[in-house]
C-alpha cells in the first residue's frame, strides 16, 4: 500500500499546488466582490442594497455542488450561445468562478460584519483631521477593518480549501482527482484517500498556525497577558 | 427554455427528492446522537477521553467531506476485518456510507458547538446543584445540557441546512438524489438550467421549511418572558 502511494507521491503534491491554486484564486476573487458587495449593501441605492442581499441569502441556501455544476454545465451552454459556437469551460475555470461566487456571499457578510464593527467616530474623526474619502478610508477604517474580518477570513480560507475537493468532479487535476486515478490504476484505494486527507488537514494546520500568527501580530491590543 | 422541458426536469429532480430527505435527515440524526459523547470527552478534563474526541473532531474538520465519504465507501472495504465484521452489510451500500460520512462529519462540527455550550454554561449552576445534593450525572442532565441545547439552537438548525448541503455529495457515490438526478437529467437533454434551477429551488424551500421548524422549536422551548 505504501509503494504505490509513493510512486504516485508526486503527482499528488502536483495536484496539491493546483488544490492550492485554485483556493486562493477563489478567496482572492471573492474577497474582490465582497469588498465591493459590503459596503454596497451597506450605504448603497435600496435596489443594491436588495440585490446583494438577495445575492447573498440565495448563495447560502444552495448545495455547493450544485452551484459549480450550474456554472459548469450552465457555462458550456451559454458561452456557447453568446459567441456563436462551441466553449468549453474549462474545470479551473469553473471552479474557480463557483467557488468565489460561494464564497463572496459569506465574505460579503464578513466585511459587512467588520464594517459596522469599525466605530462611526473613526470616520469623522479621519475626515474631520482633512483626510479625503479614500485616504480616510485605506489609512483608518480599512486596517481596522481588517483586524476584525480576520478571524471569519481564515475560517472562509479553510472552508474554500475544502470546498476546492469538489471542483474534482467536473473534472479539475487537482489533489483528489489526482487520489482518484491513483486509486483506480493501483486498486488501493484506502491508501490514497488516507494520504489525501493527511495533505489537506497537514495544509488545514499550517494555515491555522500562521492565521491566529497573523491575527496576534495585527492586534496586539487583544493578545493575552 | 419551454415548459415541457421544465416538467421534464421537475419530475426527474423530484425522483431525487426522497434520496435526499433520507440522507439529510438519517445523517442530522447520526451527527446529533455521536456529537453529545463527543462533547462530553472534549469538555472533560481527563486526557485518556479528550485527546481522541479532539482528534477526531481535527482531522474530521480538517479534511474535505468528499475524501472522508471515498476513504468510507472505496477504501474501508480493502481490509478484510472490515467486510468480516458485522457493520459491512451497512459499508457495502453506498446510502448507507453517505449516510455515515454526513453523520460522521456534522457530528464533528455539533461536538465542537455543543462542548463550547456546556462550557459556557455559568459555573454556579454546577455549584448551585451540589450545593442541593443533585448528583453530577443527575445535574448534567437535567440542568447543564437543556441550558446548553437551548443556547445553540439556532446553530443546530443552521446545521442541519449545511448536512442537507453535504447529501449532494451522495450522489459521487451512485446515490442519486436530487442533484444527482438533476445532473444525470443534464447530460441527457443537455438542458443545465432548467434541472439545477429546480433543485436549486427545492434546495432552498427545505432551507426555508427547516429554518422556520427550528424558530418554532426554539419558541417553545424558550423561558417565558425572556
Amino acid at each position: 500500500m505504501f509503494g504505490a502511494v509513493a510512486l504516485y507521491f508526486p503527482q499528488m503534491l502536483f495536484g496539491l499546488a493546483v488544490t492550492l491554486a485554485v483556493a486562493a484564486g477563489s478567496l482572492l476573487l471573492g474577497l474582490i466582490i465582497a469588498m465591493v458587495g459590503a459596503p454596497a449593501s451597506l450605504y448603497g441605492p435600496k435596489v443594491v442594497q436588495h440585490l446583494v442581499d438577495g445575492y447573498v441569502g440565495l448563495i447560502r441556501g444552495l448545495p455547493e455542488l450544485l452551484v459549480i455544476f450550474l456554472i459548469f454545465y450552465g457555462g458550456t451552454v451559454a458561452l456557447t450561445k453568446l459567441f456563436g459556437h462551441y466553449v468549453e469551460v474549462s474545470g479551473f475555470m469553473a471552479g474557480v468562478v463557483a467557488l468565489s461566487v460561494v464564497a463572496g456571499a459569506y465574505l460579503v457578510e464578513i466585511l459587512r460584519g467588520a464594517l459596522v464593527a469599525v466605530p462611526v467616530g473613526q470616520w469623522e474623526a479621519a475626515r474631520a483631521l482633512g483626510l479625503r474619502p479614500l485616504p480616510a478610508f485605506r489609512r483608518v477604517i480599512l486596517p481596522q477593518m481588517i483586524i476584525r474580518a480576520l478571524p471569519g477570513l481564515g475560517n472562509q480560507w479553510l472552508v474554500i480549501l475544502k470546498d476546492s475537493a469538489l471542483v474534482s468532479i467536473v473534472g479539475l487535476e487537482e489533489l483528489m482527482r489526482k487520489s482518484l486515478i491513483a486509486a483506480g490504476a493501483t486498486h488501493q484505494p484506502l491508501g490514497f484517500y488516507l494520504a489525501a486527507a493527511a495533505l489537506y488537514i497537514g495544509v488545514t494546520a499550517v494555515s491555522t498556525v500562521f492565521i491566529s500568527h497573523a491575527e496576534a501580530r495585527l492586534a496586539p491590543q487583544r493578545r493575552e497577558r | 427554455m419551454n415548459t415541457d422541458l421544465f416538467l421534464q426536469a421537475a419530475r426527474a429532480v423530484f425522483s431525487g427528492l426522497w434520496l435526499t430527505l433520507v440522507v439529510t435527515l438519517a445523517a442530522y440524526v447520526i451527527g446529533q446522537v455521536f456529537a453529545l459523547p463527543l462533547a462530553l470527552a472534549r469538555t472533560s478534563g481527563r486526557r485518556w477521553l479528550n485527546a481522541p474526541a479532539l482528534t477526531f473532531t481535527f482531522v474530521m474538520r480538517g479534511s474535505p467531506l468528499l475524501v472522508q465519504l471515498f476513504i468510507i465507501y472505496y477504501g474501508l472495504g480493502q481490509i478484510e476485518a472490515v467486510r468480516s465484521s458485522l457493520i459491512w452489510p451497512l459499508l457495502r451500500s453506498p446510502l448507507g456510507c453517505a449516510i455515515l460520512a454526513v453523520g460522521l462529519n456534522s457530528a464533528a462540527y455539533t461536538a465542537e458547538l455543543v462542548a463550547g455550550a456546556i462550557l459556557h454554561v455559568p459555573k454556579g449552576q454546577w455549584e448551585a446543584a451540589k450545593a442541593l445534593g443533585i448528583r453530577a450525572p443527575v445535574t448534567l442532565a437535567r440542568i447543564i445540557l437543556p441550558q446548553a441545547y437551548r443556547a445553540i439552537l439556532p446553530a443546530l438548525g443552521n446545521e442541519m441546512i449545511l448536512v442537507m448541503k453535504g447529501s449532494t455529495l451522495a450522489s459521487t457515490v451512485t446515490v442519486m438524489e436530487m442533484t444527482g438526478a438533476a445532473r444525470v437529467f443534464v447530460a441527457r437533454t443537455y438542458a443545465p438550467f432548467e434541472a439545477f434551477a429546480v433543485a436549486g429551488l427545492i434546495y432552498l424551500l427545505l432551507g426555508a421549511m427547516f429554518g422556520f421548524g427550528f424558530r418554532r422549536v426554539e419558541r417553545c422551548v424558550a423561558i417565558p418572558g425572556k
